[in-house]
């Protein structure tokens, strides 16, 4: 089992050295997860250290496919805020 | 993003204008400077950091290497997606530079701008949650570029685990954004933190941050680092909280408070443009500075530079040293290091000057205080037909040249009476109200009114009365005269620039179109093109007085959010 990046990602590099398995990798046009290598931290931290420092929602997947920081867990903006104000800023 | 980001700018290159060039600004030694009270050594160390000393920001440039992306903290005024190469604030960048793309690229801009004498560290994230990266960089150039001070900026979350590392690199600038001291308010700033391991999120996540600030501050002025604290200013959530930040980091040991005003846009996608979070208006950060100058040194030139910029403090070159542009670049950096010397040689002579001749002035007058009249009167040339030699070829000052100026003996007891014989709006008569009044500038460095209204990117605000002059911020704009096709925007971009102005009663340009002008005068403003190439402060106070003298003080208050 594997967490796994998005095309969310910014390439912030905050994850990469945190991985206790080395799993994370700087890739184009984002990072990557060698799913061999992760462990989900088991036996090495309570929480995933790469979803614990990640600050985009959704970038990071757990192993059934589902965002570890839901839209809204991160930054407080409520989806449906975000949503609208880009519905209006693309109008413009 | 570190939104403590210490750059600024204002002023770009150094025009041959010396002779004309001096320089009143508060920093120089006036009773007005804000330094004054500092011991000598921290003077010298700020001497030439265009963000930690205000008269340095004339004569000196920065650079900011974002070497460093990761960040440990969320704040609600970031966005971590955000990369563009047209907005200019804190956290955003073009590109991210490897530790040795970063030194060739300092090197570059060292050898191409011989006034640049900072870089810094400042993001996008926060440099001290990248050690490795930042420290990488920092220690390649202080073996390469020993005549550079490094500088680096953090939300301090990490910052005392690596105090004794910061010290080891001879980096003596340090700055912290501290936006509260009370975890029930940092709670409404940062969504979390990561911390051992963990995310941690509400007042228990700010009650962590806040501790590692205050310990992080204290390290530092315990070692002798220099630090400036950074707030920005959020309206209803830490506005009146800040006059307790800026008492508590004094005492901790901080020498410069920089309170910067909340850039808060939907656009820009983070939690408080989104939710409607207002930015402080003008009055308001102005107040707030007020009130927290009596317990701290307040920085008001900030101009919030984003995490890679190249410049003069307000000025951005960083498009001419990209990593393509860099890499075909050869440098001879001994050669380069000599040059920089010199240049700075240079500067501090011409500063050196400058301070003698306001010394000498403020004799003079006899403990007057109104040193500005005086500048103006040693200053002018008896024989005007010198000065077209002091203007540069860039910008014209015909509207200097093309005006007559008598120089007036030295009249310490009547210090307003009107100095241009040839204005027909000066009235020779003195005044004794004092209310200040907001003169706003443009000037493309040297300490001097250089530029023409319509190509100034920011104006300066200076406050006068009848006893000083001092300067209170700046106010951004879009350039509304760029020749090109943007000029049919030209409406809109004026439409900003006059809202950017509101509260001021005269602005000082080298030249004015007429639109401009008319628009400006419907506005309340006064125009005004005849001081071109004269040091800002003597010509604040000149205007100053012939707008009293003009009865603009009877008029309606302009500035009614000005405390007394």
């Amino acid at each position: 089992m594997a967490y796994q990046i998005t095309d969310g990602c910014v390439n912030c590099w905050a994850c990469e050295p945190l991985c206790p398995s080395h799993a994370i990798q700087a890739a184009k046009p984002h990072f990557i997860i060698d799913p061999s290598q992760c462990s989900e931290c088991a036996g090495d931290f309570a929480e995933p250290q790469c979803a614990s420092i990640c600050p985009i929602e959704g970038a990071i997947l757990d192993a059934s496919g589902i965002p570890v920081n839901p839209p809204g867990s991160l930054t407080g903006i409520p989806p449906e805020r975000w949503n609208t104000a880009m519905a209006e800023i693309r109008a413009r | 993003m570190v939104q403590a980001v210490t750059t600024l700018k204002t002023e770009r290159r150094k025009t041959e204008s010396g002779s004309a060039g001096g320089c009143a600004s508060s920093g120089c030694g006036s009773s007005s400077d804000k330094l004054a009270h500092l011991p000598e050594t921290i003077r010298a160390k700020v001497n030439d950091h265009p963000c930690f000393s205000e008269d340095a920001h004339h004569h000196y440039a920065r650079m900011h290497v974002a070497v460093a992306p990761a960040c440990n903290i969320q704040c609600h005024y970031c966005n971590r997606k955000y990369d563009c190469s047209n907005e200019s604030r804190p956290g955003v960048v073009s590109e991210l530079l490897t530790p040795e793309q970063a030194v060739q690229k300092t090197l570059a801009v060292a050898a191409a701008i011989p006034q640049m004498s900072v870089l810094g560290i400042a993001g996008p994230g926060d440099p001290l949650a990248n050690p490795e990266r930042t420290l990488a960089t920092f220690r390649a150039l202080s073996e390469k570029a020993p005549d550079i001070k490094l500088c680096v900026s953090t939300n301090g979350l990490a910052l005392p685990e690596l105090v004794d590392e910061i010290c080891q690199h001879n980096i003596d600038h340090v700055t912290i954004t501290i936006n509260c001291v009370d975890p029930e308010i940092g709670a409404k700033i940062y969504p979390w933190i990561f911390w051992n391991n963990r995310r941690i999120k509400g007042v228990k996540a700010a009650r962590i941050l806040i501790e590692q600030q205050q310990k992080g501050l204290a390290m530092l002025a315990e070692r002798g680092v220099l630090v400036k604290v950074n707030s920005v200013l959020i309206p209803g959530v830490n506005d009146e909280h800040l006059k307790e930040v800026s008492r508590v980091v004094k005492a901790k040991g901080a020498f410069l408070h920089n309170v910067m005003p909340l850039i808060a846009e939907a656009e820009h996608g983070t939690f408080f443009g989104l939710m409607g979070q207002r930015g402080p208006t003008h009055d308001e950060l102005q107040a707030l500075q007020d009130a927290c100058s009596g317990d701290m040194a307040m920085m008001r030139h900030c101009r919030q530079c984003r995490a890679d910029a190249v410049g003069m403090l307000g000025e951005d070159r960083g498009a001419e040293f990209s990593i393509e542009k860099i890499e075909q670049m050869d440098i001879d950096y001994t050669a380069a290091m000599e040059r920089r010397a010199a240049v700075h040689a240079e500067i501090e002579a011409k500063r050196q000057a400058q301070r003698e001749a306001s010394r000498q002035t403020t004799q003079t007058s006899g403990g007057e205080v109104f040193v500005a009249f005086d500048s103006l009167t040693r200053r002018r040339p008896a024989a005007p037909s010198t000065e077209p030699d002091a203007v540069s070829g860039a910008i014209s000052a015909s509207a200097s040249a093309s005006e007559e100026t008598t120089p007036l003996s030295s009249h310490p007891a009547t210090p307003l009476v009107a100095v241009r014989t040839a204005s027909s709006r000066a009235k020779a008569q003195a005044s004794t109200t004092s209310r200040p009044l907001r003169i706003a500038v443009a000037s493309s460095g040297s300490g001097v009114i250089n530029q023409h209204f319509g190509h100034a990117r920011e104006f300066l605000v200076y406050e006068a009365d009848a006893q000083d002059v001092r300067f209170i911020g700046t106010r951004r704009v879009h350039a509304y005269c760029t020749g090109d096709e943007t000029c049919g925007e030209a409406e809109s971009a004026l439409a900003g620039t006059l809202r950017a102005l509101e509260g001021c009663a005269a602005v000082l340009c080298s030249k004015i179109g007429i639109e401009p002008w008319d628009a400006l005068e419907a506005a309340g403003i006064a125009p005004n093109g005849e001081h071109a190439m004269e040091p800002i402060e003597t010509a604040v106070a000149a205007v100053y007085a012939e707008l009293t003298a003009n009865g603009a003080l009877n008029q309606a208050e302009p500035m009614s959010a000005l405390s007394a």
